[in-house]
C-alpha cells in the first residue's frame, strides 16, 4: 500500500512531465515548422490589415454581402465563446427565432423556401461555411445591391465552392469570408453603393 | 438518406475492420511483452521511467493490489489535476492571465470528470482553462485514463486466460506500456496530420482581427446576458474587432479522441473549426475513437487463444453499430416539421435536413455518424449539438450510452463492459441447456455471476435515482434549457453520461451548479470505479480457475448464434431497465413533434 503509493505520487509527476509537458510541446515545435499557417489559425490579410480567420466565420448584414449562418456563440460569431443555441426540436423559441429569419429573407426572394442551413444556427456558432444552395439563394440580392450581373455573382460563388474532399467526405461548401473579400476585391466601385 | 452519406459511414466501418486485427495483435504484444518494432526507441524510455518511479517490472500483482495500485493513482493524479485549476493563476503558459478555476465544485467536478474519462465539461475551456492546464492537466488526464482503461481490460483478459494462477499481472508495467507504445506514437504522428488540416497548434495570446464588417449588437454583460440602458433600452455596441482563441488544439485534439475521452479545447468541442476544420480531419478524429476499442477484440481472442470468439464479439458490436447510425442518420435527415417554409429536402447543392446545432461541411450523415461513434465509445466528443437534433435522433446517443458504451467502446473500458455482458450471456446460455455454464475453459459460477449483476445494477442506480430528484426539484429542474419531455431528456442524458463517464451532453442544461457539479462529480465517480472493483474481481476469480476443456454440452462462443445471444442480453438489460425513462423523454417529444406541439 505505502510503497504503491509512493509509486503513485512519482509516476504522476514523472508521466506529467513526458505526456503534459514534452509532448505538446515538442508537437508544438514540428507544428511551426512544418505547418507555420495552419499551426497558427489561417490568417487572411486584405489592404494591410489581418481581416480574419479563413476557417473562423464572421457575422456581415448589409445587402451587398454574403450572409454567414445566424450564430449563438455570443454576440454572433465571438470566437472566444464557440457555442450553438442548444435549443431542442419543439422549442418555441427555435420555432420564432426560425420564423422571423424565414420572413427577412423571403422579403428578398419571395416564394422560395428558405435552404435550411441559412435560418439554423451552426454547431460551434463559427461555422465558416455555407451550402451552395445557401449561397445561390443570396444571389439576387447581392447582385441587386452591388450593380452587377447575377451571372458574375454566380461565377464568383462557383469558384469560391469546394467539393467534397477527397472527392467523397463531407458535404459541398462555400466560404463566406474568402467569397466577400473577392467581391470586395473585384467590385471595389460597388462597395460604396450598397452602404446606401 | 444519400447513397454518399452511407457510403461515407460503410467506408468508415471498413477502416475499423481492417485496423483491428494489426491493432489487436500489436497490443497483445506489447502487454505480453514480445518484441515490436517500436522497442529501440521507447525500451529505454520505460526503464527510465521504472527507474525514477521505484517500479519493479518483474513484480507480479494480485487483484486486490492491482485496483489499490489503479485507485491510488487516480487518486493521487485527480488531486493534483485539482490543484492545478485552482493555482493556474500562478502557473506558466497562461497568456490571457486565467485566474483560479472556481467556484471549488467546478474544479472538483472538472477534476473527477477527467480522471475517470468521462471530460464532462461544466465550464468552456476557451474563457476558464490555461494552456497549462489544458496540456499539463486536462490532455495528460486524456492519456493515464485512457492507459488506466487499457490496463484494465488488459488485466480481464490475463484472468480468462491464466490458469491456476494468482495474479493478473503489474498495475504499472500495463498503465506505462500502453502510455508509451499505444497512445503517444499515434498521437505524435495523428496530431501533426491534424495540424495538416488546419488544427491549430500553439502558444499565441488570443488573435485580435479587425473584422471586414463591423457590427452593431447589443452590449453583453460577462454572464453572456444583455444589458440594459437607464431608459430600458439595450445598450449597442461596434464590434469591429473580432478576438479568436488559440491554443496548442492539436496535440489534444488527438489524444482526446484515440483514448476515448472527449473533452474539447473549445467549448464547441469537435464542432469547433480549430479542432475539427475539414470533412478528412473529421473522419480521422472517428477513426481515432474505434480504433482501440476494436483492436481490443483481437487481442481478447488472441490472448485467450479464440480469435474467432474476438470476432463473434467485434460482429456483435459492428451489427449494433449500424443500428444506431441508421436511426440517427433517417432520423436527423427527415428534419423538424415544425420549421415552417423552410427547404430541407437533401439536394445536390445542400444536406438539408435537421441542421439546427450541425456545421455544413459534415452535414447530415457525418454529424449522425458522430454522434453514434461518440456514444458507442465512451469519447463524448462532439460535432453537432445533441441537444438540438430531433427526439429520435437524440435517442440514438442516448440509448448508446445507457448500453453501457460497449459498442466498440471506451479504451478497455468497453472491451471489459462487453465482458460483463459476455459473462451474462454464457451464464443465461447455460442456464437454457441445464448446465454450468463455461467461458472459454473457465466456468462461470455463482461468485462470477453475482459481480457480474453487481456491475449491471449500479449503472441504472445512480442514474434513475438522481434523475428523479433532479426531475422532481426546484435546484434541478431549474437548470433545464428546453422545457417539455425534453428537459427530462436533459437532466436523464446528464447523468447517463456521467455515470457512463461519457462526456457528451445535451448541452443545453446548465450544470455549473453546486447540486448537478456535485451529484454528477460522484456519478462519474461512482461510474468508473464501482464498475472496475467487481470487474476485477471477477478478473482475479477466474485467473485462479482450472482449465475445462469444451465438451459436447459447451455453448460455443465463436458462433454466429453466440452474436445474436449477445446483442439480445445487451438489449433486453438495456431495454428493461430504462424504457420507462425513454417513453417519457424523447419518445413523447417525437410523438407531440408529429402533432405540431411545441414548448
Amino acid at each position: 500500500m505505502k510503497k504503491n503509493l509512493v509509486i503513485s505520487v512519482l509516476m504522476t509527476i514523472a508521466t506529467t512531465i513526458l505526456l503534459g509537458i514534452i509532448y505538446p510541446l515538442v508537437v508544438t515545435g514540428i507544428s511551426q515548422v512544418l505547418f507555420p499557417k495552419k499551426a497558427n489559425g489561417q490568417f487572411i490579410e486584405a489592404n494591410g490589415k489581418i481581416v480574419g480567420s479563413r476557417i473562423i466565420g464572421q457575422t456581415f448584414t448589409s445587402p451587398g454581402y454574403f450572409h454567414s449562418r445566424p450564430s449563438a456563440a455570443g454576440n454572433g460569431y465571438d470566437a472566444t465563446a464557440s457555442n450553438g443555441s442548444q435549443l431542442g426540436p419543439t422549442n418555441q423559441k427555435l420555432v420564432d427565432r426560425v420564423k422571423g429569419d424565414v420572413a427577412a429573407a423571403q422579403a428578398e426572394n419571395p416564394g422560395t423556401p428558405i435552404p435550411i442551413d441559412l435560418v439554423t444556427a451552426s454547431g460551434s456558432g463559427l461555422d465558416p461555411e455555407l451550402s451552395p444552395a445557401a449561397a445561390a439563394f443570396q444571389i439576387p440580392r447581392i447582385a441587386k445591391a452591388r450593380g452587377i450581373s447575377e451571372a458574375q455573382t454566380r461565377e464568383l460563388v462557383a469558384k469560391h465552392t469546394e467539393n467534397r474532399q477527397l472527392g467523397f467526405l463531407g458535404e459541398p461548401r462555400v466560404n463566406v469570408l474568402e467569397l466577400n473579400l473577392e467581391l470586395d476585391k473585384q467590385f471595389p466601385g460597388t462597395k460604396q453603393a450598397m452602404t446606401q | 438518406m444519400t447513397a454518399n452519406g452511407w457510403f461515407q459511414i460503410l467506408f468508415f466501418l471498413a477502416l475499423i475492420f481492417l485496423v483491428t486485427k494489426p491493432m489487436g495483435v500489436f497490443m497483445a504484444r506489447v502487454f505480453s511483452r514480445e518484441r515490436t518494432f517500436m522497442d529501440p526507441v521507447l525500451r529505454p524510455i520505460e526503464k527510465l521511467l521504472y527507474r525514477v518511479t521505484t517500479v519493479d517490472e518483474n513484480h507480479e500483482m494480485r487483484w486486490t493490489e492491482y485496483a489499490v495500485s489503479m485507485l491510488l493513482f487516480s487518486l493521487v493524479s485527480m488531486i493534483v489535476l485539482y490543484l492545478m485549476q485552482r493555482l493556474q493563476g500562478y502557473l506558466p503558459f497562461n497568456p490571457q492571465k486565467f485566474g483560479a478555476v472556481s467556484p471549488a465544485h467546478l474544479a472538483f467536478n472538472t477534476a473527477a470528470s477527467f480522471t475517470t474519462n468521462t471530460n464532462w465539461q461544466a465550464y468552456a475551456g476557451e474563457s476558464t482553462m490555461s494552456y497549462f492546464t489544458q496540456m499539463a492537466g486536462l490532455a495528460y488526464h486524456n492519456f493515464v485514463s485512457a492507459a488506466v482503461g487499457i490496463a484494465l481490460a488488459i488485466a480481464f483478459i490475463r484472468g480468462i486466460a491464466r490458469r491456476q494462477m494468482e495474479t493478473i499481472g503489474n498495475f504499472w508495467v500495463d498503465l506505462v506500456r500502453a502510455c508509451l507504445w499505444v497512445l503517444l506514437p499515434f498521437c505524435v504522428v495523428g496530431a501533426l496530420v491534424l495540424v495538416s488540416q488546419g488544427v491549430v497548434q500553439n502558444l499565441r495570446p488570443y488573435d485580435k482581427v479587425s473584422v471586414v464588417e463591423p457590427q452593431q449588437v447589443q452590449k453583453l454583460d460577462p454572464n453572456g446576458k444583455p444589458v440594459v440602458g437607464p431608459d430600458g433600452k439595450p445598450v449597442m455596441d461596434t464590434v469591429t474587432e473580432q478576438t479568436i482563441a488559440q491554443g496548442p488544439v492539436a496535440s489534444q485534439e488527438i489524444i482526446k479522441e484515440f483514448g476515448t475521452n472527449g473533452g474539447g479545447f473549445f467549448n464547441a468541442n469537435s464542432a469547433h473549426p480549430f479542432e475539427n476544420p475539414t470533412p478528412l480531419s473529421n473522419l480521422i478524429e472517428l477513426f481515432a475513437i474505434f480504433t482501440i476499442g476494436g483492436g481490443l477484440t483481437y487481442t481478447l481472442g488472441r490472448m485467450t487463444g479464440s480469435p474467432r470468439h474476438g470476432w463473434a464479439v467485434w460482429a456483435a458490436m459492428a451489427i449494433l453499430f449500424l443500428a444506431g447510425v441508421t436511426v440517427a442518420y433517417w432520423a436527423e435527415a427527415r428534419g423538424n416539421p415544425l420549421l415552417a417554409n423552410t427547404d430541407q429536402r437533401v439536394t445536390a447543392m445542400q444536406p438539408g435536413g435537421n441542421m439546427e446545432g450541425k456545421e455544413v461541411r459534415f452535414g447530415i450523415a457525418n454529424t449522425a455518424l458522430w454522434a453514434t461513434v461518440t456514444t458507442d465509445a465512451s469519447c463524448g466528443a462532439i460535432n453537432g449539438w445533441h441537444d438540438s437534433f430531433t427526439p429520435l435522433g437524440g435517442m440514438v446517443p442516448l440509448v448508446n450510452i445507457m448500453l453501457s458504451e460497449v459498442i466498440f467502446g471506451g479504451v478497455g473500458a468497453g472491451m471489459y463492459g462487453m465482458l460483463i455482458y459476455v459473462v451474462l450471456a454464457v451464464f443465461i446460455a447455460g442456464l437454457m441447456v441445464g448446465r454450468t455454464p463455461e467461458y472459454l475453459g473457465k466456468k462461470i459460477e455463482a461468485y462470477d455471476v453475482k459481480m457480474a449483476m453487481l456491475v449491471v445494477l449500479v449503472f441504472p442506480l445512480v442514474i434513475l435515482v438522481f434523475t428523479a430528484i433532479s426531475s422532481v426539484n426546484g435546484f434541478g429542474t431549474s437548470s433545464i434549457a428546453n422545457p417539455g419531455p425534453h428537459g427530462l431528456s436533459e437532466i436523464l442524458y446528464a447523468f447517463t453520461s456521467g455515470a457512463g463517464n461519457n462526456g457528451s451532453a445535451f448541452g443545453g442544461i446548465t450544470v455549473n451548479t453546486p447540486w448537478y457539479d456535485t451529484t454528477i462529480g460522484v456519478t462519474m465517480l461512482a461510474g468508473r470505479f464501482l464498475m472496475i472493483i467487481p470487474m476485477l474481481a471477477i478478473a482475479g476469480n477466474l485467473a485462479q480457475k482450472k482449465y475445462v476443456p469444451p465438451s459436447l454440452g459447451t455453448f460455443p462462443v465463436t458462433t454466429p448464434l453466440f452474436t445474436v445471444l449477445l446483442i439480445g442480453v445487451i438489449l433486453i438489460v438495456g431495454a428493461l431497465t430504462f424504457f420507462p425513462a425513454l417513453s417519457l423523454g424523447p419518445i413523447l417529444e417525437h410523438l407531440l413533434m408529429g402533432i405540431g406541439r411545441t414548448f
